[in-house]
């Protein structure tokens, strides 16, 4: 079910212009403060009537301006996951979850509540109260009671930003299994370039309430001026091919066979991997004598020098694009240029846990 | 207990306990609803003319309560635009009548009322009744089923702070229905009624032992009811 999103608005000096259309699966809009995702989050969850514009999941018509279509926000069938849990604190876990079906048509009642409980591993908190919880439990009951609404879309916005690294690592899994078990579409609003690589099938990048770039996680976090210089990278899908007993595993990509640090996966799983541009090296010849265990014989389809001293250059490797962040007078050094053959190298340990997301791969548009 | 009490205190004295009961709990029975609803409209929602709702719940408060006791007889006396109304329609007179001494403590115990569920109504995040609306809450249900049980606390308080208020009114009562033993005389209009005979000393004494033990039971239980229920509504 696709995602139509066509919003004009002014707030002031601010103006938000958007008009995409979004394949099925998580779309995260993606974006610094004042870009305006909330603004549009708000016009899609009802919350505030833009100006001019159309918003539908599939055929499911949130606003339209034309047909002066505009559904108040107890109607739009959503199930949205705030950035604090915001759980009714008068109310157990149970009844906390169970809130939105009561408003549900009979109908439409989406997941059943062994199954969401089972998803979100919840069943042991389900005769607590929201106040005996820890912040990860809290937003994990969060999600289950916004999916067991029956929503026709789902809305997150930084649902993940209220909480510390730890409790993020335990989330992040839960919002990859909604997106590949449950068939619901998901507007994800995030600023992590790190969620992004790991939850998007769809990356919309809004800067100054325009969308600047739009499309699957590696064209998008492959662009220095919509990430920022320091957290351009590659996203490359995977599939672990075997964990070996020096406790690295083995994985198959378009681009080569990669060895990292053990992928919390079993074998054959598909998984896709981050990849920080600063972390790849460059090499003309063919290196020997390193300690890095994954060398990746490419070529140059791409240089872009940055403003300050360092250069973008991106690789073609099999079917894939890597993209390495090095120094200009690296690349002056070594003479490199388009269509060049050159290797790059990553060391195993430069991908962390956090870099390694699991599931269902993004289609790319060549 | 009633026994004791009706063979502790003279006929007058107990009648005049029990119209005083009877007058405050239907003031505050009656108004509760009415008092949760403008405290909502007070806390949640802007609009023109909210500042002279607000003047008018709390005009009570601030005037003398003779004043208040004589709009009360412009108004609702037999040849008063209001209470000829009622008496035309409904067949209803409240001047002169104990009902008139519950409309009167009414009145005067609503701003004390709508005050404290209003704090209660302002102490809950809006937040959680936008979340209650994105899961298909209507207003309605959002304030039925997330508002109120976070309130109770401050409802039951509203509520015994306004009880406590119609038992001890007496300016607002002894101007708008007289006092009228075993009509309109309640506990307070009988002390002072006791005071001004000879002799009448050890009656309004009785009274006014009754009056402190009521007072200090309701601020009790006031005390021990929003506890318990803060405690089941705060999470734990």
């Amino acid at each position: 079910m696709s995602l139509a999103l066509q919003v004009r608005h002014q707030l002031g000096e601010f103006a938000l212009d958007v008009d995409v259309t979004a394949p099925p699966g998580v779309t995260v809009l993606f974006g610094p403060s004042g870009s305006g995702k909330t603004t549009l989050v708000n016009a899609v969850a009802g919350l505030l009537r833009p100006d001019q514009g159309r918003i539908a999941a599939g055929d499911w018509v949130l606003l339209d301006t034309a047909t002066r279509r505009w559904l108040p926000p107890h109607k739009r069938r959503l199930g949205y996951i705030f950035q604090e849990a915001r759980l009714f604190p008068h109310m157990s876990v149970r009844q906390n979850l169970l809130y939105g079906r009561w408003f549900a048509p009979r109908d439409a009642r989406g997941e059943s509540l062994e199954r969401v409980v089972d998803l979100l591993g919840i069943g042991h908190l389900l005769t607590r109260r929201p106040g005996a919880l820890s912040g990860g439990e809290k937003q994990r009951v969060a999600i289950g009671r916004a999916l067991l609404a029956g929503p026709r879309l789902i809305l997150a916005d930084e649902p993940l930003a209220a909480l510390d690294e730890a409790r993020k690592a335990e989330i992040l899994p839960y919002f990859e299994r909604l997106r590949d078990e449950v068939s619901v579409p998901i507007l994800y609003v995030s600023h992590s370039s790190a969620e992004v690589a790991r939850l998007a099938t769809t990356v919309i990048a809004l800067r100054e309430g325009r969308v600047a770039a739009m499309g699957p996680p590696p064209q998008v976090l492959a662009d220095a001026s919509v990430v920022g210089v320091r957290e351009v990278a590659s996203v490359l899908r995977a599939r672990v091919v075997a964990h070996h007993a020096d406790g690295l595993s083995e994985l198959a990509t378009a681009a080569g066979v990669l060895h990292l640090p053990r992928v919390a996966e079993p074998v054959g799983a598909r998984i896709r991997v981050r990849i920080m541009g600063h972390e790849v090296i460059l090499a003309r010849q063919p290196p020997v004598g390193l300690s890095a265990l994954n060398i990746l014989r490419g070529t140059i389809a791409e240089i872009q020098p940055g403003k300050g001293p360092a250069a973008r250059v991106v690789l073609a490797v099999g079917e894939e694009r890597l993209t390495a962040r090095v120094t200009r007078r690296a690349v002056q050094a070594l003479g490199l240029e388009p269509g060049q053959t050159c290797h790059a190298i990553l060391k195993a340990v430069a991908v962390a846990p956090e870099d390694v997301g699991r599931g269902r791969w993004f289609e790319t548009v060549e | 207990m009633a026994e004791f009490l009706t063979g502790w205190l003279g006929p007058a004295e107990w009648a005049a306990v029990r119209l005083s009961a009877r007058v405050a709990l239907w003031a505050t029975v009656v108004s509760l609803p009415l008092g949760i609803v403008t405290a909502h409209v007070l806390a949640r929602y802007e609009f023109p003319g909210k500042q002279i709702l607000n003047g008018l719940v709390h005009l009570p408060l601030i005037l003398p309560p003779v004043v208040t006791g004589y709009l009360l007889l412009v108004l609702l006396g037999r040849q008063g635009p209001v209470g000829q109304f009622l008496d035309q329609w409904f067949g209803i007179t409240v001047a002169f009548r104990w009902t008139g001494a519950a409309v009167a403590a009414g009145v005067m115990a609503f701003p004390l009322m709508v005050r404290a569920i209003r704090l209660a109504i302002e102490a809950v995040d809006p937040k959680l009744e936008q979340a209650a609306g994105t899961l298909g809450a209507s207003r309605l249900w959002v304030f039925l089923t997330v508002t109120l049980p976070l309130i109770l606390p401050g409802i039951i308080a509203g509520a015994i702070l306004a009880f406590a208020k119609a038992i001890g009114e007496f300016g607002a009562t002894i101007t708008f229905v007289s006092n009228i033993p075993g009509q309109t005389q309640t506990m307070p209009l009988a002390i002072y009624a006791f005071l001004q005979v000879p002799g009448g000393q050890d009656s309004a004494m009785r009274l006014v032992i009754v009056a402190i033990i009521i007072a200090m039971g309701a601020l009790l239980l006031s005390e021990f009811v929003a506890r318990r229920v803060a405690r089941k509504v705060g999470g734990l």
